[in-house]
């Protein structure tokens, strides 16, 4: 029974979600439709770390969807890597669920919360499905339904630019999914097959190809377009800025790290990183896009004064981070990329949770309005605080930790020209935060707003659980860093 | 002795915050437990003597941060030399405290004794690192606790003070402090501190270990080289205890510690006289030495000028230990715990005058000294001392620096520091003269006496100390043994 | 290179110049029109070209379609490929799906802004946007000199303060 059960965890993941979101539609009411996201999330996470323990211990898993034996039926791949990542979607989604209640109670219409939570259970459903699947067209139809589901939620913000903002992601992540499936069609041409691991066998013999090339230029770019990397990042701010807090929390700690997950996934275990990276020049490539995110999002983030954009622009620079981690093709490279996909949707997880609160209170977040907070919201702005000099590097926080390893990748190779962006951009992040924190410190409240009290316990407990987890990462890494080792030598070790 | 002590007594004013946030509502609960956390921790350091002078080396990890990389507290004799002199200062500053804050009826005072004390113990946790990561987590736990005591006041000015403050010392620590870090990981492979220094075979060139080397001074950023002093004189928005223990007690101490500890433990001195590596970070500090002075001269708010000052007197240790000679050694960490004796007791006098005059400039002065007798002589005394005139303890570490640069062959040093004592009478002996020599300015009522006994007593104490080592250096040289002739 | 084999070129490969042809017209609507309505259209020919493309991708010279034939001679036959056309059903079902939501979109802007005209949605609401962080920040310019004004004042004896800030700056 047991073993029975543990045999079927992998498909557990997704099937559960896709599960409970007819459920939530079903039951018509918010509050039940809450409690079965909660504990769909939960479980999940719960079944995530079982997946992860499983996999350090016994190598990586291989199940065959429906009993249909790889590479003709979907099989679900578990290795190092992708265990990682489905720990970070599955914490963060469980975290976030606890958050959501209070918070989808003041911005969602009550008649539509159901609709709401059946929607954030599929955009679960399609990131967990990402995650896990080892068939590359499989990987198309979740990365769609994660998406089209976010642009449903993204549409639910309360300001009508929300729906405008949704319509260009729409149309934008549109165009990114169908340059993904011409990749993965000129795959399948070339080698008849869609499991990654087939595919990743079959290819070397047609390499040189132009086929071969454009595929792979094509799914560079679909992704790209996904994770929001920099030329590509227009729809990002505007999507996170209007969208209800706990979407906003939610998709920015792990919709774009599943996208840069995606990336890898075809780029290491597929293409190879000798095919990707020494045949052709897109390590290059990457690496002066992730320079140009990271500057130009830190440059913009300054500017702000509605600090959910401001956290939007800084995330389009944090994704320059993870980018330029794998961009090196080296072991310490991917493994850096791993811990800051992690540590920054912490980090990004609890900001926009504790500006979500910020905003429970107050309906606004421009730096104006929440001038004087912190005497207010106390413990909401502690939470942003350390969230901050998480994000900045300062040292006992998981953001310093990434910090440490992606600088030591980038120096290795004596890239230091690199490692003075990485500084810079740290520096510009110290900026940005430092106006929030004396806006919230510094200046009394508006005149007329009446004072105000803390968030509800519930928001209050999950972001301080992710800052927590922040700073118990920040102080033992090894755990971390270790994990993302192994994923490291998972990935490079079937490449080459 | 047991080695989990290390730990705790690194984390025991930190968990005695909690205690004092509890009995915020009781200022004498609050104060007394303040005190005796500072005494407390000053008797468990001092515990440590005996086994360190003797040679033994405690050391405790705690966990791994990185892999291969712990937490880790090694007691050496620098360290415990810092870290004495921290914990001895900070129950004389905490009970000054008390009198400043109550004298002058600041607001949010236990957010300041938390603070105070959460700065004490990263400031503990800096002196007994036992590697570079160790180190750099306690020295921006020190820039982040600290932050809230110098904008205390939380007006536009503190605002802009705190800016400049933050953005100065995390700057220079992320930017120049943190690659330095990772790139001595990458070329030697460990971030352990080494008495015998870590380049050893690493075969660096004396550009390379110049530039590495000038990088981890400028990342000392609380070292306050030129150019990047300026966050100290913006930290003087701070209430003048906060100052005292900014300028005497832990924060620039902690600078100049990190700086004589890179030089000793990570470079080593035989490897920077062998290279000269140190050569171009001396001229810095020399040229910091006088161009910080010569600033001095011309502030007229006192606690800017003797914010300069501190500029200056930081760049002595920073001299003794770019000097490369175990003499420079010897004379920096003497002038840690000479400059902190004489530097307290001066800004404990400068808020002392402030609380019973609301007077800050020193032109307002004029004739003081009469109503305010033992504030003025201390002030006195504690001028000769840094300027170094026996008898007060300011002569030694200026002796053994002075020696350290002969040892060394840079007679050009002698000059500077001579030449910086001439400047140090005329900027900081102008300050008793107009107290006692010039007539009290017209709008001068006659009622005024000495501040209240909570900040007098303690600059007497420190005053009194500074005395006291001229004619008992011992404790220090018995401490620094290993660098003494 | 020959008339004949420029022409075998284009006829030979037929499908996939009208694969590129549809994609293009299809990505130049997109960019191109204002009206949502139209550029959901062109998302849709883009959509379309891929769909074809796969379908193309299947087809082997001289096969029929994939429909299993039973009785005399049904081992000679040749079928195209059925996996691709399969793998574009779900790509169907995933372009309608984008389609209804990108048209329910379309409804509820034209319910909040009375226009699907991209100009005049972004006119009537997004335009605003720079001028609102320009105006946020004057807020904040004109807070924070109230608050240095109100500082100021606070402090009585601070004439010579100010002029010693000043000093320390030049230096």
């Amino acid at each position: 029974m047991i073993e029975a059960f543990f045999a079927q965890m992998p498909a557990l993941v997704i099937v559960l979600p896709l599960l409970a979101a007819p459920i939530c539609v079903l039951l018509h009411r918010g509050g039940p439709s809450w409690f079965v996201y909660l504990l769909t999330t939960w479980a999940c996470f719960a079944l995530a770390f079982l997946l992860f323990v499983q996999v350090k211990i016994g190598g990586p898993i291989s199940y065959a969807m429906g009993g249909w034996a790889p590479p003709f039926g979907i099989e679900l791949r578990l290795d190092a890597l992708n265990t990682v990542v489905l720990l970070l979607v599955t914490g963060i989604a469980a975290i976030s669920s606890v958050y959501a209640k209070a918070s989808v109670a003041a911005e969602i219409a009550s008649e539509r919360a159901y609709l709401f939570y059946a929607a954030l259970l599929l955009c679960f459903c399609g990131l967990a499905g990402i995650t896990v699947t080892g068939d590359a067209f499989n990987l198309f139809v979740f990365l769609e339904i994660s998406s089209l589901s976010s642009y449903a939620l993204i549409a639910m913000g309360s300001k009508r630019r929300a729906l405008l903002s949704a319509f260009q992601y729409l149309i934008m992540g549109t165009i990114g999914g169908t340059f993904l499936l011409i990749g993965i069609g000129f795959l399948y041409m070339m080698t008849g097959s869609l499991n990654m691991a087939d595919i990743a066998s079959r290819l070397p013999a047609v390499a040189d190809t132009r086929t071969v090339e454009a595929g792979l230029a094509f799914i560079v770019v679909g992704t790209s377009l996904k994770f929001a990397l920099f030329p590509v990042h227009v729809w990002l701010p505007n999507a996170y800025t209007y969208a209800p807090s706990s979407v906003s929390a939610f998709i920015a700690a792990t919709a774009t790290k599943v996208a840069v997950y995606a990336l890898m996934r075809f780029l290491f275990t597929v293409f190879g990183a000798a095919y990707a990276f020494d045949q052709l020049p897109l390590g290059e490539v990457l690496l002066v896009l992730s320079v140009a995110a990271m500057l130009s999002g830190s440059m913009a983030a300054i500017f702000q004064t509605d600090v959910k954009r401001l956290l939007a622009w800084s995330s389009i620079a944090q994704i320059g981070y993870i980018v330029m981690g794998f961009a090196l093709a080296s072991s310490a490279g991917v493994s850096a990329s791993v811990v800051h996909m992690v540590n920054h949707g912490l980090i990004k997880g609890a900001l926009f949770m504790a500006v979500g609160a910020m905003f429970w209170r107050l309906r606004t977040i421009s730096l104006n309005d929440i001038a004087g907070l912190g005497r207010q919201m106390p413990i909401t702005s502690a939470a942003f605080v350390v969230a901050g000099l998480s994000l900045i590097g300062v040292p006992a926080t998981g953001g310093f930790i990434s910090k440490w390893v992606l600088l030591e990748a980038v120096m290795e190779p004596g890239h230091y020209w690199l490692a003075a962006a990485i500084l810079v951009s740290s520096l510009m992040a110290l900026i940005y935060i430092g106006r929030v924190v004396e806006a919230l410190y510094f200046r009394e409240r508006p005149e007329g707003q009446p004072p105000v009290g803390e968030a509800p316990v519930l928001m209050l407990t999950a972001t301080w659980t992710l800052v927590l987890a922040n700073i118990v990462l920040g102080l033992y890494a090894t755990p971390l860093i270790g994990a993302a080792e192994r994923a490291a030598r998972a990935v490079l070790g079937a490449g080459s | 002795m047991s080695m989990q002590w290390l730990g705790w007594l690194v984390a025991f004013p930190a968990l005695m915050s909690l205690l004092v946030a509890a009995c915020g509502r009781w200022p004498n609960v609050r104060e007394s437990v303040s005190v005796a956390t500072a005494a407390l921790l000053f008797a468990g350091i001092a515990l440590f003597i005996d086994p360190v002078t003797s040679g033994e080396r405690p050391s405790l990890t705690l966990f791994e941060v990185l892999p291969g990389i712990g937490l880790t507290f090694t007691l050496e004799p620098l360290g415990l030399l810092f870290a004495l002199v921290a914990s001895g200062l900070w129950p004389l500053t905490t009970i000054y405290a008390a009198g400043y804050m109550r004298g002058n009826e600041e607001h949010a005072q236990t957010r300041f004794f938390v603070c105070f004390a959460l700065a004490i113990s990263a400031a503990i946790g800096i002196a007994f690192s036992g590697n570079l990561l160790t180190l750099f987590i306690f020295y921006e736990m020190l820039t982040l606790s600290t932050y809230p005591l110098v904008t205390h006041h939380g007006d536009v000015e503190s605002r802009n003070g705190g800016r400049v403050y933050l953005g100065i010392l995390l700057t220079t620590s992320i930017g120049f402090f943190l690659p330095a870090i990772i790139i001595t990981y990458l070329i030697t492979g460990s971030i352990t501190f080494d008495e015998a220094g870590l380049f050893g075979e690493a075969g660096l060139g004396v550009l390379g270990a110049g530039a590495l080397y000038a990088l981890f001074l400028y990342g000392t950023g609380k070292a306050a080289l030129m150019p990047f002093h300026r966050w100290l004189p913006a930290a003087m928005v701070a209430p003048t205890p906060v100052s005292a223990l900014l300028h005497a007690v832990a924060v620039v101490k902690a600078g100049v510690f990190i700086v004589l500890k890179l030089t000793v433990y990570v470079f080593g001195v035989q490897f920077l006289a062998d290279t000269g590596a140190s050569e171009l970070m001396m001229w810095v500090a020399a040229f910091t030495v006088l161009g910080a002075s010569l600033i001095a001269m011309t502030r007229d708010n006192l606690k800017a000028r003797l914010a300069y000052s501190t500029v200056s007197q930081l760049s002595y240790i920073v001299l003794g230990a770019t000097m490369a000679s175990s003499f420079g050694i010897l004379g920096g960490g003497m002038h840690i715990a000479m400059h902190a004796f004489a530097k307290i007791t001066l800004f404990f006098c400068a808020g002392a005058i402030y609380t019973a005059t609301h007077r800050k400039y020193v032109s307002e002065l004029d004739g003081l000294g009469y109503a305010m007798p033992i504030t003025f002589t201390a002030f006195f005394i504690a001028s000769v001392s840094l300027i170094g005139i026996p008898p007060m303890g300011g002569i030694w570490s200026k002796w053994y620096l002075m020696e350290g640069a002969a040892d060394s062959g840079h007679t050009a040093i002698i000059m500077v520091l001579a030449l910086s004592s001439l400047l140090n009478i005329v900027y900081l002996l102008e300050i008793p003269t107009r107290a006692f020599f010039h007539n009290p300015r017209p709008d001068t009522p006659r009622s005024w006496h000495e501040a209240p006994w909570a900040c007098v007593i303690p600059l007497s104490i420190t005053a009194a100390g500074c005395i006291v080592w001229f004619f008992y250096p011992l404790p220090f040289l018995t401490l620094l043994a290993p660098w003494a002739p | 290179m020959s008339l004949a084999s420029i022409a075998d070129n284009f006829f030979g490969l037929f499908n996939y110049w009208v694969v590129i042809l549809l994609m293009m017209i299809g990505f130049y609507t997109v960019i191109s029109h204002d009206n949502l309505v139209k550029k959901l259209i062109g998302l849709n020919l883009f959509q379309t070209a891929v769909f074809v493309f796969y379908i193309s991708m299947g087809k082997i010279s001289g096969s029929t379609a994939p429909i299993l034939m039973s009785g005399k001679g049904s081992e000679d036959v040749l079928y195209a490929h059925p996996l691709p056309h399969v793998l574009i059903l779900t790509a169907i079902v995933v372009g309608v799906s984008t389609t209804a939501l990108g048209l329910a979109l379309v409804v509820r802007i034209n319910e909040a802004y009375g226009s699907i005209e991209e100009d005049d949605v972004l006119e009537a609401d997004f335009e605003t946007q720079e001028e609102e962080t320009e105006e946020e920040a004057e807020r904040m310019a004109r807070a924070e000199a109230r608050q240095e004004r109100e500082s100021a004042q606070q402090d009585h004896d601070d004439g010579r303060e100010e002029e010693d800030d000043d000093r320390e700056t030049r230096s």
